[in-house]
């Protein structure tokens, strides 16, 4: 028995530290990379890593290489600060995810306490789609930085396009039951009573996350209020399965979302029961943005991925745009000097226009784009997973009109 | 509200019936081997992954018949070449050998298909309304998936009550030795049952792949939900089963259009009330609960009732 | 740790058995007392905590699955909600000033798992097997269903967060720095252990056994099953409840996944690996299981087929789990045989290798293909580095695969019959095996 413990011991080695050569600057990137709901996390951590070639291939970021180190923190709250101990341990002084809330708020607080309680070993995190406002406002904090707009920013831009289409009278709101689609639910309350009073709401629907096979019911309930549109947060499964019960039904309204454009599975969905410009969502850019530069970019993209991989995002090409930007602006790779360089730091976004990082939350703001999915113009190059189907820009919001208040307070570093 | 009421009961007896396919050959695989299997939702997933497949090289209705068939046949070669011998390590082990195989599967159909949901249509002859009641459309597949879904339920029903080797089966069960010296080879029986229980789960993959998403998770959230139905109805319950389905479907759907909660049948909470997790409670709708319904059912039968609405054993 | 491993009762009229008893715990004392100095990095120290926390979590499940034969799906309850409370006490104790150092606050989780443990217990230990495991699976459905609505305690989807170094420090330690938060998990494994090896040496372990073997009896002897059952499933709740308060406090945060599924499927896991039929089963199992979990993932992206399969074949060719088998070589120990059992298993591990070598060259090689079919070819999988694009490699995986399967085979004939002949001389000099 002795032994066996001895061998434990033995194997248990490995863990004490892999330390490395420090001939590159490097990002972890602590997402969710195995298991069901690996495919977003595993198609970003490529988008990560080619953007990281094309870095190196320019000379890298003052004469070092950027590397990203992926680990995979299976969707886990706890698991997702065991990697990034992990990653710290091995000299990794930048964070990077994306996906799943809690994972965001344990990793925003792990990383503040380290940070307080490891002074000279700061840790960045850089947080490239959660989009939980609560990460700018109560929870947030000085190593804490946003690149996607966060949900009371998108639902400023879907309420100002509601704002200016005057056919919608009565909207349904239906969101998954937890902190997320909570706020979205109270975000769209109350700014389309500021902007839209004579909007009536006609529904207000919560229903648990991940759990619902059947959305006829609800697809009912939203037929039965009489409703010409609906505001929906939600992802994933939740959102194809209820598009798909409201197609195949016939149920004719218009769908305002935060994730009908521009993520995986949808397109699908929504080719199969012919929802044709149906479904509007809500996007830091699409493929089809009349831009020169990225549609190098997407072509690129696809080039190398082929036509039915899904998307990779421009947030994440602002983000390493900015990182590098910092770095030489701050002439250094100290964490703290990169965050201070970071701050209200202005670039041109990857879908043009202007982007800024707001000083007081860490929010990154920038234009904003209003698309629908459906058949394409002449002018759109770009389908979405093989349907022939794409998506279009019917409206561009601009990163001054996104702007939201924000309650967040943080201590900075002397 | 009338309107509502038939649609919510139609739409409530379709989940119901899709429910009912699903755990049909869980409840077959139970109620003749006694075994718990944890990874039926995962054969039912690998049954929608093989209707896709199928489907896209030879069209929907060569898969409906040839997707049961080999996943049935791998359901035949897990019960011949492993679960026998577990056999004799007990129930525990038989549970979580299946508990280790559905894991298995899942991540066998990510590594074939990818983790990304899958195209996978139904046949374009069933694709246009059959009818339309109160402007709601509903599809001719969903016809076509209520039609299968009883026939199957009459035919198991024949089967095992009525028929020759349902005769059998039964007795190999109960008198394994028996039947056995009776000249019938017990061991090809229980393989059989298992690879038509496991058939029955492709089967409702290949039809319940298009209406739902035929993604690789489409099994984990599934299982728990089979077991209230066939624990509900009774361990090895056909009927059971069945009416079960129709419960837990009809319930949910119901559930789902009711708004009602404890505010809106007494008020707001005054602000001088406590306030700590009574305000989440008193806000909370039946809609926002209906998912958990089923488990909360399941707790109060088997309390009250052991062996389920139509159960004769206790296991 | 011979003495840990013993299923038979331990003499207290034999003096060797207790000073091995003594010197076995001793040892795991002085050897969790050492782990910091040998491993320093903090992510190791956090791991060991893990690992920690898993081992209370699994020797707790055991108590259930092992020693009273209950298989819950929901026994992560008890943890979670052990966590919850102990988080927040952990905020409590600082926003009243209470004088609580923080390596009381487990006993708060251990007494809320307890507490939960004691109000549904009582209606699902009514019955054994399926009824009970079916109730566990309800039970823990709901309670996900109400952590997520109930937001005000569980925090919804976020859950809830405190600071450990708020409390009132302890001996001049505020618990910030990770390896004195791993000396109070080993000083609370090391103290449940031990208590829970204790219950099984008392009259209620000893009647929970029979339970499980064959509750009938029991009856006839005049003990209530139910009640047994009951009382092992409130220690269960008891301990599962600690171990989920310092899983609270070594990440300073509380979760609805505490409480759910995976959670539940990995204690599952973990003691079926580790063994169920003795004690130090789970132990060997969590480490396993946590090691693997944590590690595996690093090595290749398809760790969860890999865990999968590990699983079924344990089920399948080793039903004691790593624990069982092990104490099965007793025997042949004792006749003497041991010597050539190994010799027989160093022959058949060659081929067993390569075969499982081929195996994984090939998975790995197909994921490529499937996954990350327009990335650069040459792979690594498990540190070794080959082009997944020439043939060579299919050959390799194939050849491997082939050789491994059919030597492998005739040499496993070797370890039955160095197995066979063991047993003949056991029972010719009636040793039981």
């Amino acid at each position: 028995m002795g032994k066996i413990a001895l061998a434990f011991l033995l194997m248990l080695m490995p863990l004490s530290g892999f330390a490395m050569a420090q001939e590159s600057v490097r990002i972890a990137y602590i997402d969710t990379l195995s298991g069901g709901g690996a495919s977003v996390g595993v198609a970003r951590l490529k988008a990560f890593q080619f953007l990281a070639e094309d870095v190196n291939a320019k000379g890298g970021i003052l004469g070092k290489k950027l590397e990203i180190v992926p680990f995979d923190n299976k969707t886990n709250a706890q698991e997702s600060v065991i990697q990034a101990q992990k990653a710290i341990d091995s000299g990794i002084r930048f964070i990077t995810q994306g996906n799943g809330s809690s994972v965001a708020v344990a990793l925003t607080e792990f990383v503040l306490k380290h940070n307080e309680r490891n002074p000279g070993q700061e840790v960045l995190y850089f947080n490239y789609s959660s989009i939980d406002p609560v990460l700018t406002n109560a929870k947030c904090n000085f190593w804490h930085f946003a690149w996607d707009a966060n949900s009371d920013v998108k639902m400023e831009a879907i309420t100002n396009y509601i704002k200016a289409n005057p056919s919608i009278k009565k909207i349904y709101l239906i969101n998954q039951d937890y902190s997320y689609g909570k706020s979205v639910r109270a975000a769209a309350r109350e700014m389309l009573a500021a902007k839209r009073p004579d909007i009536k709401i006609v529904g207000d629907e919560l229903h648990p996350m991940l759990k619902v096979t059947d959305f006829s019911p609800y697809v009912a309930k939203i037929r039965a209020s009489g409703a010409d549109a609906v505001i929906s947060g939600n992802w994933g499964q939740d959102l194809a399965l209820l598009l798909k019960a409201a197609g195949s039904s016939g149920l004719d309204v218009n769908w305002y979302t935060y994730y009908g454009v521009a993520t995986a599975g949808i397109p699908i969905s929504l080719k199969q029961v012919n929802l044709n410009h149906k479904v509007f969502g809500v996007t830091e850019g699409i493929a089809n943005v009349d831009y020169a530069p990225s549609r190098e970019f997407e072509k690129r993209w696809r080039a190398k991925y082929g036509e039915d991989f899904v998307l990779f995002a421009p947030r994440q090409v602002n983000e390493i745009k900015m990182f590098v930007a910092a770095a030489e602006k701050a002439k250094s790779f100290d964490p703290i000097k990169i965050a201070l360089a970071l701050e209200n730091m202005e670039i041109d976004v990857f879908d043009g226009g202007k982007g800024m990082m707001r000083k007081e939350d860490h929010q990154f703001f920038q234009p904003l784009y209003v698309a629908s999915f459906g058949e394409l113009k002449a002018s759109e190059p770009f389908d979405e997973e093989g349907t022939g189907w794409g998506n279009t820009v019917v409206a561009k919001i601009e990163a001054k009109d996104t702007l939201t208040k924000t309650s967040c307070k943080m201590t900075r570093p002397q | 509200m009338l309107e509502l009421v038939i649609i919510s009961a139609l739409n409530g007896v379709l989940y119901g019936l899709l429910l009912f396919l699903m755990a049909s050959g869980l409840t077959v695989v139970f109620s003749m081997l006694g075994v718990l299997n944890f990874a039926h939702a995962g054969f039912y997933m690998l049954g929608a992954f093989f209707g896709f497949q199928i489907s896209k090289w030879f069209g929907f209705w060569w898969a409906l018949l040839l997707a049961p068939i080999i996943v049935g046949l791998i359901g035949a070669a897990v019960e011949r070449f492993a679960l026998r011998d577990i056999h004799r390590s007990g129930h525990v082990a038989e549970l979580l050998f299946t508990f280790g195989l559905a894991y298995v599967i899942e991540e066998v159909v990510q590594i074939v298909w990818g983790k990304d949901p899958v195209d996978y249509r139904g046949p374009p002859s069933l694709d246009f309304p059959a009818f339309s009641i109160f402007s709601t459309n509903y599809p001719s597949y969903k016809v076509f998936m209520f039609a299968i879904s009883v026939a199957i339920f009459v035919a198991l029903l024949i089967v095992i009550k009525r028929s020759r080797i349902g005769l059998v089966v039964q007795a190999s069960l109960t008198h394994p030795q028996m039947v056995a010296h009776l000249g019938h080879n017990v061991g090809l029986v229980f393989t059989l049952v298992f690879g038509v229980g496991i058939g029955l789960a492709a089967l409702a993959g290949v039809i319940a792949g298009p209406i739902l998403q035929t993604q690789s998770n489409m099994a984990a959230s599934l299982i728990a939900l089979l077991f209230v139905i066939i624990v509900v109805g009774g361990l090895g319950s056909l009927a059971g089963a069945f009416v079960a389905s129709l419960l837990i479907g009809l319930i949910q759907t119901f559930a789902v259009s009711l708004d009602g909660s404890l505010a809106s049948l007494f008020g707001p909470l005054s602000p001088d009330a406590p306030q700590f997790l009574i305000r989440n409670i008193w806000t909370v709708t039946i809609a926002q609960v209906a998912p958990i319904i089923p488990y909360a059912l399941l707790i109060l039968v088997l309390i009250l009732r052991p062996m389920g609405l139509f159960g004769t054993r206790e296991t | 740790m011979t003495e840990l491993v013993s299923s038979a009762p331990m003499s207290r009229a034999v003096p060797g058995a207790r000073l091995r008893f003594y010197a076995a715990w001793g040892m795991v004392a002085v050897l969790l007392a050492a782990f910091p100095s040998i491993f320093t990095s903090a992510s190791s120290l956090t791991t060991f905590s893990l690992v920690g926390t898993a081992i209370i979590f699994a020797l707790s499940y055991n108590i259930l699955l092992g020693q009273t034969g209950l298989l819950s799906f929901g026994h992560a309850v008890y943890y979670g909600i052990g966590a919850f409370f102990a988080v927040h006490t952990m905020n409590l104790i600082p926003q009243y000033g209470l004088p609580v150092p923080l390596p009381l606050v487990p006993l708060i989780g251990g007494v809320a798992g307890l507490l939960l443990a004691i109000l549904t217990g009582w209606i699902s230990t009514r019955r054994a097997g399926t009824v009970f495991s079916m109730i566990s699976l309800g039970v823990a459905e709901l309670a996900v269903a109400l952590a997520l609505i109930l937001t005000d305690f569980f925090g919804g989807e976020d859950g809830i967060s405190t600071n450990r170094t708020k409390l009132p420090a302890w001996f001049g330690w505020h618990f910030g720095p990770q390896v004195q938060v791993y000396y109070l998990v080993a000083f609370w494994v090391f103290v449940s252990a031990l208590a829970m090896y204790a219950l099984t040496r008392t009259p209620l372990g000893k009647i929970c056994n029979a339970v499980r073997d064959n509750p009938e009896r029991v009856q006839f002897v005049g003990y209530d099953p139910h009640i047994v059952r009951y009382l092992a499933f409130c220690f269960a709740g008891l301990f599962a409840g600690i171990a989920g308060a310092l899983a609270a406090i070594s990440f300073e945060s509380a979760n609805f996944t505490d409480l759910g599924w995976v959670k539940s499927g990995a204690v599952i896991f973990s003691t079926y690996i580790g063994g169920t039929s003795i004690f130090a089963g789970p132990i060997v199992g969590a480490i396993f299981f946590v090691y693997l979990s944590l590690s595996l993932s690093d090595y290749t992206s398809v760790w969860q087929l890999y865990f999968g399969l590990l699983f079924i074949l344990v089920v399948r060719y080793a039903p004691g789990g790593i624990g069982g088998t092990l104490l099965m070589h007793r025997m042949p120990f004792r006749v003497g045989g041991l010597g050539r059992i190994l010799r027989t298993y160093a022959i058949a591990a060659v081929p067993t290798l390569m075969l499982v070598g081929g195996f994984v060259l090939a998975v790995e090689t197909i994921v490529h293909h499937t996954v990350n079919a327009n990335e650069d070819p040459r792979i690594k999988a498990f540190g070794v580095s080959f082009d997944a694009s020439s043939p060579m490699t299919w050959i390799v995986a194939g050849l491997l695969m082939l050789i491994g399967y059919f030597v492998g085979r005739l040499t496993w004939r070797g370890v039955t019959r160095a197995w066979d002949d063991a047993r003949t001389i056991a029972s010719e000099r009636g040793i039981p095996s």
